[in-house]
C-alpha cells in the first residue's frame, strides 16, 4: 500500500487531535504553548501534502505553510513575553490561577 | 520503501507529540518538542517540500524552541511540574470526537488528486511567486508589519518598569 495523501491528513489529525487535547487539560501555561505549536505544525503538514498531491505543479500550500510559520513565530514570541510578566507579578504558570478578568 | 520511512516517521511523531502532553517534566516535554519539530522537517522532505523543511529547522528547531526552553527556564515551575487540569475526561471526549469526525470526513472524500510529478527544486519557484508582481507581496509585507508589532509587543511587556 502506497502512501498517499490520506495517510499525511490522518496524521495531521492526529497531531492536532493530540495538542487539542493538550490545550484542554493541561495548567502549565509553557505547556499549553507548546500544545500550540503542535497544532499549528499539524496544519502545515496537511498545507504540505494538499499542496504534494493535488496541484503539484503549484506552490500554494507551501507558501501558506510559509505564512503560517511567520505567524507562529510571532504568537510564540509575544505568548512567551505575557507568560513571563504574569510569572513576574504572580509567581506562577498555573493558567488556573490567571483569573485576573475573571469576573 | 518511501512507506517504510513514512510510517516511521508517522510513529515518531505521534510519539513526541504524546510526550509533550503527557509528561510532568516540562523540561523533557520542550526536548520531545524539538525531536517533533525535526520529525516533521523529514515530513516535509517526503512530501518533495524541500525549502520548508531548511525553514522548519531553523525556525522552529532553531528558534521557538530555544525560546521555549529559556521560557521553562525563566519561570521556576519546572519543579512543580506540568499538573493535569480539571477538565482531563471532557478535553479527551471532545479531542477523540473531533479526531473521528476528521478521519472519517478525510477517508470518505473524494480527493482530486494529481499524478503529475512535483517541483523538485523548490527555491527558486516559492521565491518568484512570494516577490512577483501578481504573488504575494503584499502578504509579505503584512508579515513584515506583524512580524515588527510581535517584537515591539514583546520588548514592551518584558521591560522592568
Amino acid at each position: 500500500m502506497t502512501v498517499g495523501l490520506e495517510h499525511y491528513l490522518i496524521l495531521s489529525a492526529v497531531l492536532f487531535c493530540i495538542g487539542l487535547y493538550g490545550v484542554l487539560a493541561r495548567r502549565n501555561a509553557v505547556v499549553l504553548l507548546m500544545c500550540i505549536e503542535i497544532m499549528l505544525n499539524a496544519v502545515n503538514i496537511a498545507l504540505v501534502a494538499f499542496s504534494r498531491y493535488i496541484v503539484p505543479m503549484f506552490l500554494t500550500g507551501q507558501i501558506f505553510a510559509i505564512f503560517v510559520i511567520v505567524v507562529a513565530a510571532a504568537e510564540a514570541a509575544v505568548g512567551i513575553a505575557i507568560i513571563i510578566t504574569i510569572y513576574r507579578r504572580r509567581e506562577s504558570v498555573d493558567v488556573d490561577k490567571f483569573d485576573l478578568m475573571k469576573w | 520503501m518511501s512507506s517504510i520511512v513514512f510510517w516511521l516517521l508517522a510513529i515518531l511523531t505521534v510519539g513526541a507529540a504524546l510526550a509533550v502532553v503527557i509528561l510532568r517534566d516540562v523540561f523533557r516535554a520542550a526536548l520531545s518538542l524539538v525531536l517533533l519539530f525535526l520529525t516533521i522537517a523529514v515530513l516535509y522532505v517526503t512530501l518533495y517540500a524541500d525549502f520548508l523543511a531548511v525553514v522548519q529547522i531553523l525556525i522552529y528547531v532553531g528558534a521557538i524552541s530555544i525560546l521555549i526552553i529559556v521560557a521553562v527556564m525563566l519561570t521556576r515551575d519546572v519543579w512543580h511540574g506540568s499538573p493535569p487540569g480539571k477538565l482531563r475526561v471532557p478535553a479527551l471526549v471532545v479531542s477523540v470526537l473531533l479526531l473521528g469526525t476528521m478521519i472519517f470526513t478525510v477517508v470518505s472524500a473524494k480527493w482530486p488528486t494529481s499524478t503529475e510529478p512535483p517541483m523538485q527544486p523548490t527555491t527558486a519557484a516559492i521565491g518568484n511567486s512570494l516577490f512577483s508582481q501578481g504573488g504575494y507581496i503584499l502578504p509579505v509585507e503584512i508579515s513584515a508589519v506583524l512580524l515588527l508589532a510581535a517584537i515591539l509587543g514583546a520588548i514592551v511587556l518584558m521591560r522592568e518598569k
